[in-house]
């Protein structure tokens, strides 16, 4: 086994996880909602991808920038219209309904588009490689990875440079006293989830070129990606990378020990962070 | 016109009524102190005033435009900011974006203007050296002095501040009295709710006293001390 290989494969998986963790680490830290359907969401984003491709007959990366917009103004109506109404002190409605959520888009994928598995057809693009010194990586993972190192970078741009950060900042340390400030939390919640859909379409985007995808698979991208959460710390941009990238070192071991193990070594690191650190690795100071 | 007016504002908690009746005018560039006894609704009162609770009857004016039904957030792009009788900072974010929000969302002012403009209160409070440090681990007085500017960030022309003095030294508290007085003289119309009755008088033109959420009476502060009613009633004294 050639470790050093090994380790930069797991590093670039790592980078997919990341990506679908963005957007759950972003809506966790603005308004502390897990939002279970996050992985159908994803799954969603992807066949909206595939669609828009097969419509227009063009790339998938071109038709990405089609389904940005839409991903955003769904989750803007999604976050105003349905998950603002169960938001609250209990944090059980609003697990409640994104399971249901969860559900819905499953369902409404499989009468759509079948069963059947479905992949983003990228070109010459998907099975170009670089050698880089001893190991060699393929292009496309290697984008993965710089995109969602881009994607945290820009997310902790927005969130400490920016006015609508300030805003997103505030009102997740108090929902009360933003409004006496000039903030109406529920339109600050729909700007956050519509920009957390828009990460999820670039994990969409990036999922969908890279292996196949069909209605059932969101449920396992969530716990990937909550699991990537968890491990860098609640509401912690940079956490979340570092979250994926160790499930995704983990997977990459596992599976070069074992191919049965990839899955099972990537939670047996998240057992063991949690053991050792049960608030994540880079824990926001006052939660 | 007064720049704010309740008339006949009632709220109830189930069977308790907090607030009863209240009716009173508030002009701009006024400054109005509010005592009564603990639990007599001064703070629910200033809640009804934000918006953060709707009254049972009665109505609240801004210029007078009836604002009962709106929201918090509407209030205070119309004018009227408030501090807490505990301070309660956006604890994440450092003393001056504590401001920014308050200028760029409630103010509504560009980012330039809200950078100068915080700038300007960090100096009148005299937060300048703490700008940059987050705002949960500050002393009690500096937290007092941003709940202050804060609200003074949003641009308001009504002021609300709710027990600003209490658990301040004499010192402290002087210099509060002074940077209130100095937004006051700006023309910024001011409700003090204050249980430390010597640096409210030397601020407000008049004094509203409220007992079981009622208004007992409203006067110059001369003529409150002077009211046996009040005496008995808030002082605790023989009539």
């Amino acid at each position: 086994m050639n470790w050093l290989d090994t380790l930069v494969q797991g590093l670039l998986l790592g980078g997919l996880y990341a990506l679908f963790a963005a957007g759950l680490s972003l809506v966790f830290g603005v308004m502390r909602l897990v939002n279970l359907a996050h992985g159908d969401l994803i799954v969603l984003a992807a066949y909206l991808i595939l669609m828009i491709t097969t419509a227009l007959g063009i790339n998938p990366f071109l038709a990405a920038l089609f389904a940005l917009p839409v991903m955003f103004a769904l989750g803007w109506v999604l976050q105003t219209y349905l998950l603002n109404r169960v938001l609250g002190e209990d944090i059980l409605p609003p697990l409640l309904v994104t399971f249901g959520l969860s559900v819905v888009i499953q369902n409404v994928l499989l009468q759509g588009f079948t069963a059947d598995s479905r992949k983003l057809a990228a070109g010459a693009i998907e099975s170009q490689s670089l050698p880089l010194g001893p190991v060699t990586v393929g292009v496309m993972p290697l984008m993965t990875l710089v995109t969602a190192v881009l994607v945290i970078v820009v997310l902790n741009q927005v969130f400490y440079r920016t006015a609508l950060g300030r805003a997103f900042r505030a009102t997740s340390d108090d929902m009360v006293t933003v409004q006496l400030m000039g903030i109406q939390p529920q339109r600050v919640f729909a700007i956050a989830t519509g920009i957390a859909l828009v990460v999820a379409t670039i994990a969409a985007l990036f999922l969908g070129t890279r292996s196949n995808f069909d209605p059932s698979i969101g449920p396992a991208r969530l716990l990937y990606a909550f699991e990537a959460v968890i491990i860098g710390g609640l509401g912690s941009l940079w956490g979340t990378l570092a979250g994926g990238l160790i499930i995704g070192v983990a997977q990459a071991l596992g599976a070069a020990i074992n191919p049965e193990w990839q899955i099972l070594a990537g939670h047996i690191a998240f057992v063991a962070v949690l053991l050792v650190r049960p608030r994540g690795l880079f824990p926001r100071a006052n939660d | 016109m007064p720049i704010l007016s309740l008339r006949n504002v009632s709220k109830n908690f189930g069977a308790l009524k907090v607030t009863d009746d209240v009716t009173f005018d508030l002009d701009a560039g006024q400054a109005l102190g509010i005592i009564g006894p603990n639990g007599a609704g001064k703070s629910t009162l200033f809640n009804l005033i934000t918006g953060n609770i709707r009254p049972n009857a009665g109505q609240v004016f801004l210029d007078g435009v009836d604002v009962t039904q709106q929201s918090p957030m509407d209030r205070c792009r119309s004018g009227v900011g408030r501090s807490f009788q505990i301070p309660q900072p956006f604890g994440h974010l450092s003393v001056y974006e504590n401001l920014l929000v308050a200028a760029r969302f409630g103010a509504q002012l560009s980012a330039a203007e809200a950078e100068a403009r915080c700038m300007e209160i960090l100096r009148q409070t005299g937060l300048a050296a703490s700008a940059g440090k987050p705002s949960g681990g500050l002393s009690l007085l500096s937290r007092k002095r941003l709940e202050l500017a804060r609200a003074m960030a949003t641009n308001p022309r009504v002021i609300l501040l709710d027990e600003i003095a209490g658990g301040l030294t004499e010192g402290e508290c002087g210099e509060l009295v002074d940077t209130i007085k100095g937004i006051h003289a700006s023309g910024t119309a001011i409700i003090w709710i204050e249980h430390v009755l010597h640096a409210l008088t030397r601020v407000v033109e008049k004094l509203l006293v409220l007992n079981f959420g009622r208004v007992l009476m409203i006067g110059t502060p001369a003529e409150v001390m002077a009211s046996d009613q009040v005496r008995e009633i808030y002082l605790g004294a023989e009539a």
